[in-house]
């Protein structure tokens, strides 16, 4: 079963996520992971959703979501260039000694000390999930006491997807 | 501001978006939260409110007059219970694509969310059994909003539509103006199908040996019946229909199969069995037509138009997908068709199969049994009425022997299989339809699920006729019973906890007969076939333990169709 990751432009309205994720829940489609913002336009969000499946499945996924009132646009970002980012925070145990160590890793990884205390450490790493797993898991020779991760974050290389912008109808 | 005509209140607005959406009916049931509403309605001309005794009734009124007219039907309840009450009505509407707006009251803004009385969050309870749903948080979003609502309720594939209207919406005031034209960026359903598909499915066909079509309830909602009729005539091209499709093509024309799938004839299963293509129209490869994907009809080329891109490659993996509506795709299908298939030998094959085993049962031991009964209305009406059914064993016999002539003629719950439509999707039916005869055929089960609507019927005048072909048995299951449960009869059995239906109807003021001799249903028919100004009840009292054959089990393949009871000792 392959990921992939999904990029879906959704209208900025009441339960427009709800949808999204009750479609998957609904139809028994996997979410890996899901993040959701605004974006340059105003009334328009953009949800990343990593799921995974074989080609019926995504190809079912993408239509389902097409399908929604309030998706504007989905595109399946995997297959093509794209770049993909995620933020994580990671509270690591500080064994005494072993700071040296921690700090050498955050900046062979680009991270962050956010916060700090007598014991424990609150590294901030963003990159490509793959990045991630990979410091998690030098890091967890130290104990790891907490981890919060963004969910993934991505954009298609290149040109930008135009938008058209809609009729205002409202009296 | 204020002295602007066009000042008005949610309420007024509401009642102005409905005429100006031609509504004809409302199916509705007051109550606290749309008070102000109804306080309108009172003096509202152009519209006929129509009272239902339960909300669930008021949804299938609705389906059966949107089924029957082609129009948007209109469900108007309270919130809370109300809106509730309308969760299996909406569910089925939105599996059978049905076009309704289902418009709740709601507690006031303010009080969302505090578990206030009679609060139900409607649109988070409905929002996986709709095609859209809206929770109108301003007046002045109020009239843009009914307009999305018909709008998307009614194009595309069709499906029903909830507006959830807060008290304080519908009270307070704004400027009046009702959009010309709607927009919804998101929601850009495909009319016309990809040109070099079309012709390359038109090559194909041309080229068939046994072709076949396969036709759903799209064929229906599209309004392309005519231009069905004309294609196959003319290619002399079986047509085989659905559930929902039946109606889209004459059942008394000599290229119907009728019915294909698990209680589907068994010539219909054959030819799809044994087609070399297969040309889908507005049908969704369901589990009940498709029974094993695996075997289902897998030497033909498939080819299926849909309006719907998800429902190609659901299912079925097809060879040639066409998203549009199957009224433009016929059109240009018919004029790229150059020479017909010569499908003489085909048409041969089939007739064989038919009479190989044709649709039959028992009629020579003197007991009344459902078949016939169906027979002798189909005979009296020739195939013109309006036939609305409940679910069931009565159901399925309704869909082999009621041959119709036309479409939105054949009312009936498919996808979701809900008990209780019957009565009063009939009900709705009957104030869409007024130049043909509208007929209930009803299960005892299913009819005791909305049989408060009989005083609606009552009433309104209906000339409704209703017939329950009362077999003792939640019948369909109990078949399944015997087929594959051991022939535990568990909870099937109504013998001796049924109600006298004639009695109950009386009470409702329906006149009402009863019977259990084949001879008296012509003359029974005739007396209801003869009442045009009001209801009439007919119980048949029909064989207990019949069972409807063909049937292909659950999940199974052709090659595993039952074509009769293999143990007729288990007949008392
Ligand atoms: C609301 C609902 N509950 C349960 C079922 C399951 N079910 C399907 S058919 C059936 C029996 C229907 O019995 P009856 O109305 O007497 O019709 P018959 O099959 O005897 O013609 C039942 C219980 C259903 N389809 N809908």
């Amino acid at each position: 079963m392959k990921k992939h990751t999904i990029s879906i432009l959704v209208e900025n309205h009441f339960g427009a996520f709800d949808r999204v994720a009750t479609m998957f829940s609904g139809k028994g489609f996997n979410i890996r992971s899901i993040s959701i913002g605004e974006t340059e336009i105003e009334e328009i969000s953009r949800m990343t959703v990593v799921t995974e499946g074989d080609d019926k499945i995504i190809d079912q996924i993408v239509k389902q979501l097409n399908r929604l009132i309030d998706t504007i646009k989905v595109v399946d970002l995997t297959g093509s260039p794209h770049i993909e980012r995620e933020l994580a925070l990671i509270k690591v145990s500080v064994p005494k000694g072993s700071m040296e160590e921690i700090k050498n890793i955050n900046d062979i990884f680009r991270g962050n000390i956010v916060d700090i205390t007598g014991r424990s450490m609150t590294l901030e790493i963003t990159g490509p999930p793959d990045k991630i797993d990979a410091a998690i898991n030098l890091l967890s020779a130290f104990g790891i006491k907490e981890i919060a991760r963004s969910g993934i974050v991505a954009l298609k290389r290149g040109e930008q997807i135009k938008i058209k912008k809609e009729k205002n109808l409202t009296t | 501001m204020k002295n602007d005509p066009n000042y008005m209140s949610g309420a007024e607005i509401f009642f102005e978006c409905l005429r100006r959406e031609n509504v004809e009916y409302i199916f509705g049931y007051p109550g606290g939260a749309v008070l102000k509403i109804y306080e309108h309605l009172y003096d509202v001309d152009f519209l006929k409110h129509i009272l239902v005794r339960h909300e669930q009734g008021a949804v299938h009124a609705a389906e059966g007059y949107a089924k029957a007219s082609g129009k948007v039907g209109v469900v108007l309840v309270t919130s809370g219970p109300g809106a509730t009450n309308t969760v299996t009505g909406i569910a089925d509407a939105y599996m059978d694509s049905v076009p309704i707006v289902v418009f709740t009251g709601q507690v006031s803004s303010h009080l969302i969310g505090n578990d206030a009385f009679q609060e139900a969050d409607i649109v988070g309870i409905t929002r996986p059994i709709t095609k859209h749903n809206f929770l109108v948080r301003d007046v002045k979003e109020l009239a843009s909003t009914i307009k999305k609502a018909f709008y998307i309720a009614s194009t595309g594939r069709p499906g029903p539509v909830v507006v959830d209207l807060p008290k304080d919406v519908i009270a307070s005031k704004c400027i009046f103006k009702y959009p010309e034209e709607v927009d919804v960026r998101g929601y850009k359903p495909t009319y016309k199908g990809n040109s070099n598909q079309i012709k390359k499915a038109a090559e194909i066909i041309s080229k068939a040996k046994r072709p076949l079509l396969y036709v759903g309830g799209g064929v229906i909602m599209s309004g392309s019946s005519e231009e069905l009729k004309i294609f196959a005539r003319e290619n002399k091209l079986p047509v085989t229909m659905t559930l929902q499709g039946l109606g889209a093509f004459p059942g008394t024309d000599p290229l119907s199969l009728g019915m294909l799938g698990m209680h589907g004839t068994y010539w219909a299963n054959r030819a799809v069995d044994n087609c070399d293509v297969l040309v889908s129209l507005g049908a969704r490869f369901d589990d009940r037509v498709t029974g094993k994907v695996e075997t289902f009809c897998n030497k033909a080329y498939k080819i299926h138009v849909d309006i719907d891109p998800t429902a190609i490659d659901k299912n079925v993996i097809v060879d040639l997908p066409i998203v549009g509506d199957v009224k433009h795709v016929l059109a240009e299908l018919a004029a790229e068709m150059i020479n017909p298939p010569d499908t003489t030998e085909w048409l041969e094959q089939i007739e064989e199969w038919k009479n190989e085993c044709p649709l039959d049962y028992e009629k020579n031991d003197g007991r009344l049994r459902s078949e016939f009964v169906i027979e002798k209305i189909f005979e009296k009406t020739k195939g013109d009425a309006v036939v609305v059914t409940d679910v069931g064993q009565h159901q399925m016999w309704t869909a082999q022997y009621y041959k119709y002539n036309h479409p939105r003629s054949n009312i009936t719950s498919g996808g979701l299989g809900t008990m209780g439509f019957g009565l009063p999707a009939s009900i709705g039916a009957s104030f869409a339809v007024k130049d043909r005869p509208v007929v209930c055929i009803s299960g005892d089960g299913g009819f005791q699920m909305n049989i408060q609507e009989l005083i609606t019927a009552v009433y309104n005048k209906l000339p409704l006729k209703i017939f329950i072909l009362n077999n003792s048995f939640l019948g369909m299951v109990r078949q399944w019973q015997e087929l594959f449960h051991q022939e535990k009869y568990s909870f099937t059995d109504l013998g001796n906890s049924n109600p006298d239906f004639v009695k109950v109807s009386q009470a409702f003021g329906i006149e009402s007969y009863s019977t259990d001799n084949p001879n008296e249903v012509e003359s029974l028919l005739d007396k209801a076939m003869s009442i045009n100004d009001r209801p009439i009840l007919i119980e048949f009292r029909v064989v207990k333990e019949d069972m409807v054959f063909p049937m292909i089990p659950s999940g199974a393949s052709i090659s595993d169709m039952m074509v009769k009871r293999l143990n007729p000792k288990r007949m008392i």
